[in-house]
């Protein structure tokens, strides 16, 4: 029987064996000319252009430039989503009124009016950054919804107990009994915000990563092309990492 | 604070406080629009007035390239989501199944289940061509993480009973599949199925902005390149009516307004 480390580390390599096991295996199909190397790049050549992208096309400015547009995406979803979210619980009319549209809403291919945005803002960072905004809001405003409704009744009598106005009772009672939950919203809208910024630089072809994948394939760099989608894969990856790390951190502090 | 059932009730339906609200807020948006519109604040043709929008939207709909175009993106799509839910099923049956296949493989689904499709669009291009082959593809690779998931989530929920009950009957595990595993599973199945349509949805529709002759995506990439604004507004209305209708109408199908209701 395997000891309890080797169970735990014998999946992560037998995923990661095969990922490289399937590597090699297209590595060979190219240089016996079964897969043309025109189509898809050695993977050795992708490796091996990872320095040549990181150094020569900017990748550093380009990705403060998808991060900038990504925060200011962010900030804007998380103050107008959280504000809505609120008003919505608090004016239970306008609730059951909109939240049914903010659902549906949410399951419109937003990003399809990039054109739109783009004679509205320009070709520009706005054009950007509005459309992830939008895209990101729907599931802010229904999560803080979700959060508020889910305060337990008890601590809610506490706040009347001690006599708290409406003002203390959201800040002292409400608004940190919903914030693990409002997170919950805010992670899922910056997780929309970064593929609509990634999606629209890469259509529009303007600003940070999404352009370079584009500028590199117009080029018919194949391995740069390869390698830069590889670095934004990367990137998403981290970044929804981080945003899962600091959910569960806030979910367990509840 | 807010108790959603305190609202009254009116007898009438369609009279209701939360309709006439509904109501309000239609006519104060399309009120504003129009005021906007004939203010002289704005480009016209950037904020067309509602009559301009509407005929825009009468036009589009009485015109036959639209639905030819319609056609075309709707079986893109089809194609798109048979190919990515076949094999997000299977993906998602296997993970599902086998605990140690799931901790080996699932993370990958996992962590590339969130990241920007589009970006794979010029390996399409690359692999598939740019005609139909490339949206089918953008389609398919959209669809197959988010129903992977889903049905490797509800394949863990089995009730545990039913498993055993086919174990009993010593059903094979062509039987066990069909028998206990998918009709357990419709829910997290048709979930699954929304998700994907949503996404397989937007993959190919901005595949088609990109690069294409056909489909709705091209018909609002063409608007954009004529400037002719009334006419994006038309599409783009009826666009995200048609994908909210669609979302809702295979939750409704699957039963899943009925699993939140409950």
């Amino acid at each position: 029987m395997a000891a309890p480390g080797t169970q735990r580390w014998l999946p992560t390599a037998v995923g990661v064996s095969s990922i490289v096991f399937i590597l090699a295996v297209v590595e060979g199909l190219i240089r016996v000319g079964l897969i043309n190397r025109f189509i898809v790049p050695l993977p050795s050549e992708v490796i091996a252009s990872f320095g040549r992208v990181i150094f020569e096309e900017n990748i550093l400015r380009r990705f403060l430039l998808t991060a900038w547009e990504c925060l200011a995406s962010g900030l804007l979803l998380t103050a107008f989503g959280v504000a809505i979210g609120v008003l919505l619980h608090q004016v239970k009319l306008f609730r059951l009124a909109c939240e049914t549209w903010v659902a549906a809403f949410a399951s419109a291919p937003l990003v399809l009016a990039y054109p739109l945005f783009l004679v509205l803002f320009g070709r520009s960072s706005m054009t950007i950054i509005m459309l992830a905004f939008i895209s990101g809001l729907p599931p802010v405003i229904l999560k803080t919804i979700e959060g508020m409704s889910a305060t337990r009744r008890v601590l809610v009598n506490v706040g009347l107990s001690f006599k708290l106005t409406p003002a203390q009772q959201f800040w002292k009672i409400y608004f940190p009994s919903a914030l693990p939950t409002i997170f919950v919203g805010i992670r899922l809208g910056l997780i929309f915000a970064l593929i609509n910024v990634v999606g629209v630089e890469f259509l529009i072809n303007f600003g940070g990563l999404g352009q370079l994948i584009n500028d590199l394939a117009e080029r018919y760099d194949l391995p740069g092309t390869y390698a830069a989608i590889c670095f934004v894969i990367l990137v998403s990856v981290i970044f929804f990492a981080t945003t899962e790390r600091v959910e569960r951190w806030l979910t367990s502090a509840r | 604070m807010a108790d959603i059932s305190q609202v009254k009730r009116s007898p009438i339906p369609w009279l209701s406080p939360v309709t006439l609200v509904r109501a309000v807020i239609i006519l104060t948006v399309l009120l504003a629009w129009q005021v906007m519109a004939i203010s002289g604040l704005f480009y016209s043709d950037v904020v067309p007035t509602l009559q301009k929008i509407g005929t825009a939207l009468v036009k589009l709909l009485s015109h036959v390239d639209f639905y030819w175009n319609l056609w075309a993106t709707a079986q893109e799509i089809a194609v798109g989501l048979v190919i990515g839910g076949l094999l997000g099923l299977v993906a998602g049956l296997v993970v599902g199944a086998n605990q140690f296949i799931a901790k080996a493989f699932e993370p990958y689904l996992y962590y590339l289940g969130p990241t920007p499709k589009i970006i794979f669009f010029p390996v399409m291009i690359m692999w598939f061509g740019t005609g139909a082959g490339s949206k089918i593809a953008m389609g398919v690779v959209s669809c197959f993480f988010p129903i992977a998931l889903n049905i490797a989530a509800g394949m863990r929920e089995i009730d545990k009973v039913l498993i055993k009950v086919g174990e009993s009957f010593r059903a094979n595990q062509w039987q066990m599949a069909l028998k206990i595993y998918l009709p357990a599973m419709r829910h997290p199945i048709i979930n699954g199925m929304r998700l994907g349509l949503g996404v397989a949805l937007i993959g190919t529709l901005l595949a088609e902005t990109k690069i294409s002759n056909r489909g709705i995506g091209f018909l609002v990439i063409q608007a954009y390149a004529n400037f002719d604004m009334p006419g994006m507004y038309a599409i783009l209305i009826v666009l995200f009516v048609l994908a909210i209708g669609a979302n809702t109408l295979v939750a409704r199908l699957g039963g899943l307004d009925n699993i939140k209701q409950k």
